[in-house]
């Protein structure tokens, strides 16, 4: 797949122009930052939801940064190494920037934007010494392994470094490469089959956390989406462990910043590659298991397929004349009830994520309206979690009263032929009930958070 | 290959190959491009159908819609294929929301989403003349309708109708935030008594601009207000007309 990409002919026709920003996009955009809002609903020190998936090889993965994708894939062969450093492996990063990702981007050329990132991934994963370099020799000053590491952005919605570093970081540790065993001058590679393919040995993880910078650094923004760092004045990238070590810091836009600034950006870098590491090695333990257990692992299996509903067809004007008809067709047919309405975050194997992320983000405005009402803060997550629930009770409820025939409901389409039936009248009432029962729930979590918070 | 009536509201695919619907009337075969008035009985070939040897040749991968035309003739009536796309592709007459990226002489150069940017004369604005120019900046947003949309020309674009009047079109002010939205929603928002707009001018007053190429203007009374309607029109893509309406409702519960 990564040859394939990076084989691409220079093309004759020139590539599209980046979509402009607009002056009001630009305005709306600064003044909602001194609002202290987000287009998202986050607030400005939240992170977007990140999501590691593996692919079927080892060594390869995708990860996902709200809208942002990045896949990652490792691959090694046996070079001679460099003649200054004979007993050391060769590593190799390279981060591609397609127009897949978006239509500014030309394959193949060396923007100025690729070599920033290039040099920062550099930087953060080989300048800190994370991989151990000296177990890639197998003959010294003849053989060592050469470890490349190729990035591609799938998806660009604003910061490409943080994914890079963490997709970088994951196919590193996720990869095996094949054992080789040294007699004498003979030197053996062995298949998969006949010996266990061995992990690179891996220090540390260093991982990136952008920081964008507004009005001469007045307003921080962690983790900028597309649109912020195109009106940002400055970002600050900081790369560390979870051993709180700084592994390369970089800033960028030319903006004065203050010293309590910088110290600042680096506890909440601090904070979040905790959250970050966990996740990985979270992710990691998930698909090692499920390779164990020969279980199902790969792409299709753990990344969720987004369903498009705008165009779902609705029945319009139901038959009432042969309902019974229609119900014992279904009974006859039934299946199960279909998943994805039920609970629409996938825990397939292979997958892990922060947070409840779904497609829609309408817990994001009910919690702002609320905002201006009560003046407090809300979480995404919160209401990501409550309109999951929602769903589930109100699939439920439908359940219920199917009771007296038992009908396993599998099409939305016939949900509405229930509905219209006269003696289940009364169940309309109750998802109004739960309605209410959400809502205070929910709050009883905002508080919880709040509290949180207020500890941190 | 299966007949077109027997096909509508399904799924097709590109390459699919539709027989045509029989005709009552044999002098009313002809195929016409683009909408309009047909006369009775005439077969409109929308986007995403085209006219082959033995049929329909299915473009593009979506729903067959069938709409039929005045008079109600059984064989016409105009086909189209409704599919879900983000990239606009410049049509004659479409509405669009534009970003002017270069002044050049006495054209400028907007940005509509499409594969080449489009021009506009400054005269092409309600009472500019050579004199009583209009004041356009570089990263204005303009609402403005296309003239000309060929395969091979720059697309041309003018804020006036054909008396002479802007008719609602021209720059669009300073304020308000503008989104993306597949253009598949464009429609579904521009479709006569749409529900998601109505549902939504229940909720408090703002303002609204629908561009053909999935661009949405919005402004509301304070920043707030402009992102929660931004949000929905973003999250309306997702949805199903029920999840909406419960959203909805709970949201103007509260």
């Amino acid at each position: 797949m990564t040859r394939s990409a990076r084989a691409s002919s220079p093309s004759s026709r020139p590539a599209m122009k980046a979509t402009p920003l607009s002056n009001c996009e630009r305005r709306f955009l600064l003044r909602a930052i001194e609002e202290r809002k987000r287009l998202d609903g986050r607030q400005c020190y939240d992170y977007r939801n990140v999501r590691v998936s593996f692919g079927a090889d080892r060594g390869c993965c995708i990860v996902e940064l709200g809208k942002t994708r990045v896949l990652a894939q490792v691959s090694c062969e046996l070079v001679p190494p460099k003649l200054n450093r004979p007993t050391e492996g060769i590593l190799f990063f390279n981060l591609e920037l397609s127009p897949m990702a978006a239509p500014g981007f030309e394959p193949g050329r060396q923007t100025e934007l690729l070599v920033k990132l290039n040099r920062l991934i550099e930087r953060c994963l080989r300048n800190s010494k994370c991989i151990d370099t000296e177990s890639l020799c197998v003959v010294a000053g003849e053989k060592v392994w050469q470890i490349r590491l190729d990035l591609h952005l799938l998806n660009h919605d604003g910061n490409i470094i943080d994914a890079a570093s963490i997709a970088g970081i994951v196919a590193l540790c996720h990869f095996r490469r094949p054992d080789v065993s040294v007699q004498g001058e003979e030197v053996t590679v062995f298949t998969p089959e006949e010996r266990d393919p061995v992990p690179l040995s891996i220090h540390h993880m260093p991982i990136c956390v952008s920081f964008a910078f507004f009005q001469q650094g007045t307003y921080l923004v962690v983790d900028p989406s597309e649109r912020e760092e195109r009106v940002m004045d400055g970002l600050l990238v900081i790369a560390m462990n979870k051993h709180r070590e700084i592994c390369t810091i970089q800033s960028s836009g030319g903006i004065m910043l203050v010293k309590d600034q910088v110290l600042r950006c680096s506890k909440i870098t601090a904070v979040k590659v905790a959250e970050i590491t966990e996740l990985i090695q979270k992710a990691l333990e998930n698909d090692r298991k499920v390779r164990k257990e020969g279980g199902k692992f790969g792409f299709a299996e753990s990344i969720p397929n987004q369903k498009i509903t705008t165009f779902k067809m609705e029945s319009a004007a139901v038959d009432t004349n042969n309902v019974e008809e229609q119900a014992e067709e279904i009974i006859t047919k039934a299946d199960p009830p279909s998943e994805v309405f039920a609970k629409p975050i996938l825990h397939t194997p292979g997958t892990a994520q922060i947070g409840e992320g779904i497609e829609n983000s309408w817990g994001d405005l009910e919690e702002s309206e609320r905002e201006e009402a009560v003046e407090e803060e809300g979480e995404s997550e919160a209401t990501a979690f409550e309109v999951q629930k929602m769903e589930t009770e109100d699939t439920s409820t439908l359940r219920e009263a199917e009771k007296d025939e038992p009908i396993v409901l599998s099409d939305s389409e016939e949900e509405e032929v229930i509905i219209l039936e006269p003696q289940e009248l009364p169940t309309k009432a109750r998802p109004q009930a739960n309605l209410k029962q959400e809502n205070t729930s929910k709050k009883a979590f905002n508080k919880r958070r709040r509290k949180k918070r207020a500890v941190r | 290959m299966a007949a077109a009536e027997a096909c509508v509201g399904q799924v097709v695919l590109p390459g699919d190959v539709l027989l045509l619907p029989a005709h009552p009337d044999e002098d009313g075969e002809r195929l016409r491009l683009g909408g309009g008035a047909a006369p009775r009985g005439r077969l409109l070939c929308g986007p995403g159908l085209r006219r082959c040897a033995a049929g329909l040749l299915v473009t593009k991968c979506g729903l067959l819609r069938h709409r039929q035309t005045g008079g109600g003739a059984a064989a016409g009536g105009a086909y189209w294929v409704d599919s879900q796309q983000k990239r606009y592709v410049p049509v004659k007459g479409d509405h669009v929301i534009g970003v002017v990226t270069a002044k050049a002489g006495d054209v400028f150069k907007l940005d509509v989403g499409g594969s080449e940017q489009a021009s506009l004369s400054y005269l092409a604005f309600e009472g500019a003349t050579k004199r009583n120019r209009p004041n356009v900046q570089v990263g204005d947003l303009i609402y403005g309708q296309f003239l000309v949309a060929n395969k091979d020309m720059e697309p041309e674009m003018v804020c006036i109708d054909s008396s002479g009047r802007s008719n609602g079109m021209g720059i669009i002010g300073q304020d308000g935030f503008l989104i993306k939205v597949s253009l598949g929603l464009i429609r579904k928002l521009l479709a006569p008594k749409s529900e998601i707009i109505q549902e939504l001018s229940q909720l408090y007053p703002f303002e609204l601009v629908l561009g053909m190429n999935g661009r949405i203007w919005v402004k509301a009374k304070t920043v707030q207000q402009t992102l929660i309607i931004v949000n929905i029109l973003e999250a309306c893509e997702y949805m199903t007309a029920e999840q909406r309406k419960q959203a909805l409702a709970k949201f103007s519960g509260n």
